[in-house]
C-alpha cells in the first residue's frame, strides 16, 4: 500500500505542489526569477518565463507574473518580503500565458499592458487557458482569465522617483512591451529577447520583430533581461542571438520550400553549429515550421492550376 | 489466401460436407501502442491480410503537435520492397484514415498534414506486393478539437474566393529516377463536425505522366488538414510534365500541370 501511495503524484493525494521562486539580483533593486529552460510541463508547473521584481520608493513593481494563480500568489509573497513593500504595479509584456496568467492573483486595477495585448488576451485567453489546464492540471487550479485593467498609453511611468520607460514594440506578438529602468539602465525585453535559448514564434511577425530588435539596439541600456534564458550583462548578446536565429529561420524555411521539403523534413533540417549553445533549438524549429511554413509555401511555390476550359 | 488453402485441405480430406465452422483467422499481432481501436481498425483496413509491425517503415512526425489542425506526417517505406498501398491513419480521430495511397510508378513516400482530435496513435501502414502489411507509428499528444474546429478560411469567409488555387513544384531526384512533387490546394476540407457546415473535402487525387499513365493515386479524407499540402515521389525525369488531377466531394475537378525542373533542388536544406 505504501508503495502504491508513493507512486501517486502529489495532486492525487490532495497535496499541492508549490513553485520554487528564487529571485537573483541583476542590478540595484532589480531581481530576476529565471524560468525553466523547457516546454510548459507538469514538472515545472509552466514556470518557464523570466519574471522581474523592481524595488521602487513607491512600492514593488513586477514585470510579468507567471503562468497561474498559484504562481502569482507565491510571487507576490516573495516580492513583498524581498522589498518590504506592497506590489503596486504589475506589467504584462505580451499575451502569452506563461507570462501573464499569474495576474489572476492581483487586483486588475494595478495591472498594465499595451492596448493590443489586452485585446489579444480577450480574444485568445480562453484558448490559452484551456491549453494550460490541459497540460498543467492542478497547477492551474483557480486560475481565471483576468484582463489587465490599465492600458499603457504613456512613454514612461514614475514610481516615487524611480522612472521606468515603456517601449511599445511588436514582432514576437502583435504587441510587445519592453521596459528600461532609468536608474540602472536595465533593459527588460520580454519575449522580444531570448538568450541562450531558441526564440519561439507562435504569434510572430519576423519583419516587425527585426525592427523591434533594431529599436532595442538603439535604445541606450546596460544589462538585458530576456523573456527566456539567463540575464545578459552585456546587454547586446541576447539581442544579437535573437536576431541571428530569426534571420536564419526565415532563410532556412524559404530554402526548405525551394528544396521541395515537406514540413516533417523541414523540421528535421540541420541547425547551424553557431546555435549549439542555445537550448531547445530543435523543439523551437519544429514549432516554427508549424507556425510559419505555409507562408513561404504560398509565396514561393508557383501557381500550377490549369484554368477551367 | 490462407482461407483458400484451408478450404483445399478440407476438400482433400473429404471433410467439407461436415458443418465445420471456418477457423478464425490468425489474430492481429499485439499492438505495441496498446490502442483501444487497434483491432477494429486492423479489421477494416487489413482484413484477412497478414500484418506485422516493422521498424523499416518510417512514420515520421515532429516531436510536438504544435497545431492540432495541422500536424505534419510523412510515411517513408523506401527500402522495404515493392509497395502497392500506403495508409496514414490516426486511431482515435473520428475520421481515422487521412490518406490511402497507391504508388503505381512512384517511390513509396507520402507526406501531408492531418488533423488530430485528441491524443492518439498516428500510424502508417504499407502493403507489399505479396499482400502483407507492415505497420509503424506512435502516440502523439494533442489538444482536442482538430476535427471539430471550423477551418480558418470559414472563419475568415474567404474560402470560396481561393477554392481551386493550386501551387506546386517538382524536382528530379538524383538517385533513383524518381522526382519529388509537392502540390498544395486551397480547400476548407470540412469534416462535417462543425455546426451547419456539411462534409466537404478533396477525396481523390491522381498524378499522371504526360502520356496519361497513372503514377500514383490516392483517396483523401477530411482528416487531412485545411489547404492540403501533399508530397510524393513519382517516377519522372527532368523536363517531364506531370498532371495532378483531383476531385472533391461536390464533384469539383482540380487540374494542374507541373513540369519537373531541370535541376535538383538546392542541396542546402537537405534533412539530416
Amino acid at each position: 500500500m505504501a508503495g502504491i501511495l508513493g507512486a501517486l503524484p502529489a495532486a492525487a493525494l490532495g497535496m499541492t505542489e508549490e513553485y520554487r521562486i528564487d529571485p537573483a539580483v541583476v542590478a540595484d533593486g532589480i531581481w530576476m526569477i529565471l524560468g525553466d529552460d523547457a516546454p510548459i510541463l507538469p514538472a515545472n508547473g509552466g514556470a518557464i518565463a523570466n519574471i522581474v521584481i523592481i524595488d521602487t520608493p513607491a512600492g514593488t513593481v513586477l514585470v510579468d507574473s507567471g503562468p497561474s494563480l498559484r504562481y502569482g500568489r507565491a510571487l507576490k509573497a516573495v516580492a513583498e518580503k524581498l522589498t518590504g513593500k506592497p506590489v503596486i504595479r504589475g506589467y504584462v509584456t505580451h499575451l502569452h500565458p506563461d507570462h501573464g496568467m499569474g495576474i489572476a492573483a492581483f487586483d486588475p486595477a494595478i495591472v498594465a499592458a499595451l492596448p493590443q495585448t489586452i485585446a489579444d488576451i480577450s480574444r485568445d485567453g480562453r484558448g490559452f487557458s484551456d491549453a494550460m489546464y490541459r497540460i498543467l492540471g492542478d497547477w492551474m487550479r483557480g486560475t481565471e482569465i483576468v484582463l489587465p485593467g490599465r492600458r499603457i498609453d504613456q512613454a514612461s511611468e514614475d514610481f516615487g522617483g524611480r522612472r521606468v520607460r515603456l517601449l511599445a514594440l511588436s514582432g514576437h506578438s502583435a504587441a510587445d512591451l519592453a521596459l528600461v529602468d532609468e536608474k540602472t539602465g536595465t533593459l527588460i525585453g520580454g519575449d522580444l529577447l531570448f538568450h541562450d535559448r531558441a526564440p519561439s514564434t507562435p504569434t510572430a511577425d519576423l519583419a516587425r520583430w527585426r525592427e523591434s530588435l533594431d529599436a532595442l539596439s538603439k535604445t541606450p541600456h546596460k544589462g538585458a533581461i530576456p523573456g527566456h534564458g539567463p540575464f545578459d550583462p552585456s546587454g547586446t548578446q541576447a539581442i544579437m542571438q535573437t536576431r541571428r536565429w530569426i534571420d536564419w529561420l526565415e532563410s532556412a524555411l524559404s530554402g526548405a520550400v525551394q528544396s521541395g521539403l515537406d514540413m516533417v523534413e523541414a523540421g528535421a533540417m540541420p541547425i547551424p553549429p553557431e546555435f549549439s549553445g542555445m537550448a531547445a533549438t530543435r523543439y523551437e524549429l519544429q514549432r516554427s515550421v508549424s507556425h510559419l511554413y505555409p507562408g513561404p509555401e504560398a509565396k514561393l511555390l508557383p501557381r500550377v492550376d490549369v484554368p477551367d476550359q | 489466401m490462407w482461407r483458400q488453402k484451408v478450404s483445399l485441405i478440407l476438400i482433400g480430406t473429404g471433410l467439407l460436407a461436415m458443418p465445420v465452422p471456418l477457423p478464425a483467422r490468425a489474430p492481429y499481432p499485439a499492438d505495441p501502442l496498446q490502442s483501444p481501436m487497434w483491432q477494429a481498425h486492423a479489421k477494416t483496413i487489413f482484413g484477412d491480410d497478414p500484418v506485422r509491425f516493422d521498424p523499416r517503415v518510417k512514420m515520421l512526425y515532429p516531436e510536438v503537435a504544435e497545431n492540432q489542425r495541422s500536424f505534419p506526417v510523412a510515411l517513408d517505406a523506401r527500402g522495404v520492397g515493392q509497395v502497392k498501398r500506403m495508409v496514414i491513419f490516426a486511431d482515435l480521430n473520428p475520421i481515422p484514415i487521412a490518406i490511402d495511397y497507391r504508388p503505381e510508378a512512384a517511390e513509396p513516400y507520402v507526406a501531408t498534414r492531418i488533423k488530430l482530435d485528441q491524443r492518439t496513435p498516428v500510424r502508417g501502414a504499407v502493403q507489399l506486393a505479396d499482400g502483407q502489411w507492415l505497420v509503424a507509428g506512435g502516440w502523439v499528444d494533442a489538444a482536442g478539437g482538430g476535427c471539430s474546429a471550423p477551418p480558418v478560411s470559414r472563419v475568415k469567409g474567404d474560402w470560396a474566393t481561393h477554392l481551386g488555387e493550386m501551387r506546386g513544384e517538382a524536382w528530379p531526384m538524383a538517385e533513383d529516377g524518381s522526382s519529388r512533387l509537392r502540390v498544395t490546394f486551397r480547400h476548407p476540407m470540412d469534416t462535417g463536425f462543425v455546426a451547419n457546415i456539411p462534409t466537404y473535402n478533396i477525396e481523390e487525387l491522381a498524378v499522371k505522366s504526360a502520356a496519361g499513365a497513372v503514377l500514383g493515386e490516392m483517396e483523401i479524407w477530411a482528416s487531412v488538414s485545411e489547404d492540403p499540402a501533399i508530397t510524393l515521389m513519382p517516377h519522372a525525369k527532368a523536363g517531364d510534365v506531370l498532371t495532378v488531377d483531383a476531385r472533391d466531394t461536390n464533384g469539383r475537378a482540380y487540374l494542374a500541370r507541373i513540369a519537373v525542373a531541370r535541376q535538383s533542388a538546392m542541396p542546402s536544406a537537405t534533412p539530416q
